[in-house]
């Protein structure tokens, strides 16, 4: 039989139908569904008096639109509230394999709760309403964002209609730095092939240094390959994830364990599998990584300099830098070194994992926040999360540096809740985006690693964490 | 949905790339539960000297005259000229509801982010890639004849420039085309197929049951 990337095993184990155009029709193993892009899908189904196909593939909880402190006191922005309630009952409604509400034990952001519930599974097709669903390729899952019609359209029918995707293998070989993270990689990637470079491309991400990941490593990779312009990111199965996945609530025990890791197990691109296009990285050479501009692919190695626009050929190119370092509020050539830090966000789906919180608490421990610093933030990516770190001592770490020790959800991602940046301020942010007032109107966000952000915020500047002794 | 045949529309160039969804509709505009009434919030931070809140009245908002959907020889456009990766970002599909609410018909660019590429289609919106010396051609035009207008021909697959007849071709999907001509919408289209899907169902809950606890 001819050798099959991964991605091509995942698409013709869930192809349906397909027309003559190559338009398809793909079955959908889970569906992730939050506040903000189902309400009109919900009040579309019913309107048509359809209902939905199936409802033991829904996992839902509420994370966009939640504080993240005074739980006690509620939702208090009543629009945001609405939207909260609106899940709470077209979930009560339908139904759902399971459902995390605001407050619940195990709420969080809904691409932390996927994985760490054994919710997501190797050789799933997995949708949401949210564009970082690419972070569940990280468990060799085809995991789309879609938008809200597509929400309706899973639920009424447990199919999306998609093409076939070109495939690209992003190699990353070698050994990793010290201080050097997963989120750096992923940047260094974007740096590289620009933020429309994997449009109509499913990426596989591979090599030796990926391998080395974790799964927290391997979905903070994923998460951004949306910031590539990919339709999918990709890891293969190997031992790192079927081990992550044992005892997770909702993974398979006893003999059906055995029988889907038998499975999972041919989950890999064969032998001689042709990519359409092939992109290989030394891993050696990748730095910590810090976005001085508006776009990811505005990033730099922390000993670099901002570009100088005058330096630069194309027009559009050209405008794009000189826009971007006028929001930002930067100068050209200033070394990325000296960029002044207002505020700090740990957090998001690409970086609230325990392994995040962690490596942020070992720069911590011992330091504290810097006086020009306003305010940090430390936003556990859920209820679970939180409660590990809390069982480690890591929110101590936090709290006795001057951080801010917060109730799980996007928070500041977006700043769809009260957590925001004011007008001109900087931040060094875990997230990924760095779009004109992404963090809070006139906000300058620079994203780097969980590392970095915490260096950020114990010095009052970017600086190379790996000079943090 | 809206069925697309020919639209003869006015072109306002927004000649910048990598335009993400954030700017096309901030996200304080996302708590709201309808799916219509985002026009007045379209490129809300860009449109508007001050910070918008949804519910609030726009017409007596600060607009930004730098803004080009601002300028009066622009004012009714339907068709969008912009650059690479337009739509990045965020799956909003209320970015596409933005942008139809406020009266815009077709995009025009050289590539389109993908998520938001499939949101217009489910929204009466056709997004048009062209090569880029095309587009640059169409923005040079654009700009220096104030009312430029174009045909965009669907059935045809081409776009028409009035003022000298030139013609450019475009692609489309035919299953995608289709839709957009009869203003189809797909559940309707995907249930015809439901017992192929049930069928489909059932074999993979047979050969994988751990997906279906
Ligand atoms: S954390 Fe940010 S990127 Fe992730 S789902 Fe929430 S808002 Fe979206």
């Amino acid at each position: 039989m001819k050798a099959q990337t991964l991605y091509e095993k995942l698409w013709s184990s869930h192809l349906v139908r397909q027309e003559a155009d190559g338009t398809a029709l793909i079955y959908i193993d889970r569906h992730l569904v939050h506040e903000v892009t189902s309400p009109q899908a919900f009040e579309g189904l019913k309107l048509a008096g359809r209902k939905p196909w199936r409802v033991s593939s829904i996992v839902a909880t509420a994370d966009h639109n939640t504080p993240t402190d005074h739980w006690e006191a509620g939702i208090l922005d009543p629009v945001s509230r609405q939207q909260v309630e609106t899940l709470d009952a077209n979930i009560r409604a339908s139904g759902a394999l399971a459902y995390f509400p605001f407050r619940d034990a195990r709420q969080g952001i809904v691409h932390v709760i996927g994985p760490e519930n054994g919710a997501t599974l190797p050789g799933m097709t997995v949708v949401c309403g949210d564009s970082h669903t690419s972070t569940h390729g990280a468990f060799a899952c085809l995991a789309h964002g879609i938008g809200t019609s597509e929400v309706e359209h899973v639920l009424a029918t447990q199919c999306l209609l998609q093409k076939k995707s070109k495939t690209m293998r992003i190699s990353v070989e070698g050994t990793l730095g010290r201080g050097v993270s997963a989120k750096d990689v992923v940047l260094a990637i974007i740096g590289e092939i620009g933020t429309a470079g994997g449009t109509g491309y499913a990426i596989e991400f591979a090599g030796s240094a990926i391998r080395s990941l974790s799964m927290e490593g391997r979905m903070t990779v994923c998460n951004m390959a949306i910031e590539a312009g990919a339709r999918a990111g990709l890891v293969a199965v190997d031992d790192t994830t079927i081990a992550y996945l044992e005892g997770k609530p909702f993974a398979p025990t006893g003999a059906s364990w055995e029988q889907a890791v038998d499975y999972w197990r041919t989950l890999h691109s064969d032998e001689g599998a042709v990519f359409d296009k092939e992109v290989v990285l030394d891993a050696a050479r990748i730095e910590p990584q810090v976005t001085w501009g508006t776009s990811p692919e505005m990033v730099a190695p922390i000993g670099g300099r901002i570009p100088d626009p005058a330096t630069v050929a194309d027009p559009v190119k050209r405008e794009g830098i000189e826009r971007a370092l006028k929001y930002m509020g930067l100068a050209p050539n200033t070394p990325i070194g000296e960029i002044p830090v207002d505020q700090v966000f740990i957090g998001s789906c690409t970086n609230s994992r325990i392994e995040d919180l962690r490596e942020a608490a070992a720069v911590v421990r011992g330091r504290s926040k810097a006086p020009g610093v306003r305010r940090v933030l430390v936003v556990p990516g859920s209820g679970l999360v939180k409660r590990q770190a809390e069982a480690e001592g890591l929110d101590e770490i936090f709290r006795t540096a001057g951080f801010e020790w917060r109730e799980p959800g996007c928070s500041m991602c977006l700043a769809m809740n009260a957590d925001r940046l004011e007008p001109g301020e900087h931040c060094a942010s875990t997230s990924n985006r760095n779009f004109e007032g992404r963090q809070g109107m006139g906000g300058r966000t620079h994203l780097v690693s969980p590392a970095m952000a915490a260096a950020a915020a114990v010095t009052g500047r970017f600086c190379d964490v790996r000079e943090l002794a | 949905m809206k069925a697309f045949n020919v639209v003869d529309g006015l072109v306002v160039p927004l000649d910048r790339a990598n335009v993400d969804t954030d700017a096309i509709i901030p996200k304080q505009f996302l708590k709201s539960i309808q799916r219509s009434g985002f026009g007045p919030n379209l490129f809300d931070e860009w449109r508007y000297l001050d910070h918008g809140e949804p519910g609030q009245d726009c017409s007596a908002r600060p607009l930004n005259p730098d803004f080009v959907l601002n300028r009066p020889r622009y004012r009714g456009a339907q068709i969008l000229l912009t650059r690479d990766n337009f739509g990045c970002g965020s799956s909003r599909e209320h970015a596409p509801w933005a942008l139809e609410d406020y009266g815009f018909r077709a995009l025009i660019g050289t590539s389109f982010a993908d998520i938001f590429f499939n949101n217009c289609f489910k929204n009466g919106l056709l997004p048009i890639v062209l090569p880029a010396s095309e587009v640059d051609e169409l923005f040079r035009r654009c700009e220096a004849n104030e009312g430029f207008r174009l045909v965009v021909d669907l059935p045809a697959q081409r776009i028409q420039c009035p003022d000298d007849g030139r013609m450019i071709a475009f692609e489309i999907d035919a299953f995608r085309k289709e839709c957009l001509l009869n203003g189809w919408d797909d559940i309707g289209l995907t249930l015809r197929h439901a017992d192929e899907i049930r069928a489909f169902e059932e074999r993979r809950r047979g050969e994988h049951p751990y997906y279906f606890s």
